[in-house]
């Protein structure tokens, strides 16, 4: 694939690079900024990758347990009224 | 957008759901006469975890680096012959597949002397597309990326806790 690329002015600022570390930094409920104040960015990716792996683990296990119960699940009426029942709950 | 009490269908959790949804119903009549030996069961996880990632990924289309990625991956996918027995491997089995792909893994190497090189490249292996993204693009598509995760889990538990009575 390509090289590195560079944004479409300079190369990414300090400022512009906080700003992403800090937005991703409100994804994180045990980093609060309110309480945590400053964190170091080494900190905050490190507690994203985390994050991360517990999702796509919980997509793991939640397919698991989807696959046990594919067969008493009751598809055949599915349309839009499911759907919207379902993430109306 | 996430607003849990007015379904606005063309919402990414909508979109999402719809397929996720007729994605199991085709799985459900894939199954075979003698269903629900250990092997079945196994092999329709992996079906269903597939399905939920293919199901966000065109949900999302090409309007990320990730979910572009993603689409790629499932695409060539589909394209070899699917082992079943391949065992399971941790995270995304997708990032293998793209290193593969590309040859340069070196010239994604940030050296801007920030002091987090490291959990940056860990970030990559995470985050689909991510060994060939810059920084800045990496730190983006993650915020999305995780903003996806969180609809698929939570949707996909609905399905899941809806079902379990």
């Amino acid at each position: 694939m390509s090289r590195q690329r560079e944004t479409s002015s300079n190369k990414i600022t300090d400022d512009e690079l906080n700003a992403l570390i800090l937005s991703l930094q409100t994804l994180l409920p045990q980093l609060d900024q309110s309480r945590h104040g400053r964190v170091s960015a080494a900190k905050v990716l490190n507690e994203i990758c985390s994050y991360i792996r517990r999702l796509q683990n919980e997509v793991d296990g939640l397919s698991g347990r989807l696959s046990q119960r594919l067969d008493s699940m009751d598809l055949t009426g599915f349309d839009a009224e499911i759907v919207r029942d379902l993430l109306q709950q | 957008m996430n607003n849990p009490h007015h379904l606005n269908p063309t919402s990414l959790k909508s979109r999402f759901t719809t397929r996720f949804l007729r994605a199991l119903t085709k799985i459900r009549a894939q199954k075979p006469i003698s269903s629900s030996s250990p092997t079945e069961i196994f092999r329709r996880y992996r079906r269903i975890k597939v399905a939920a990632d293919k199901s966000m990924a065109y949900s999302v289309r090409s309007r990320r680096i990730w979910s572009k990625a993603m689409l790629w991956k499932l695409r060539s996918r589909s394209y070899r012959r699917q082992d079943p027995c391949s065992g399971r491997r941790s995270g995304k089995t997708n990032q293998a597949i793209m290193k593969k792909s590309s040859n340069e893994n070196t010239t994604t190497r940030r050296e801007d002397g920030v002091g987090f090189v490291e959990e940056a490249d860990e970030l990559r292996q995470l985050v689909p597309g991510g060994e060939t993204m810059n920084l800045c693009n990496l730190l983006d598509e993650t915020a999305h990326y995780i903003k996806c995760l969180t609809t698929q889990v939570q949707v996909m538990k609905k399905i899941a806790d809806f079902y379990s009575f």
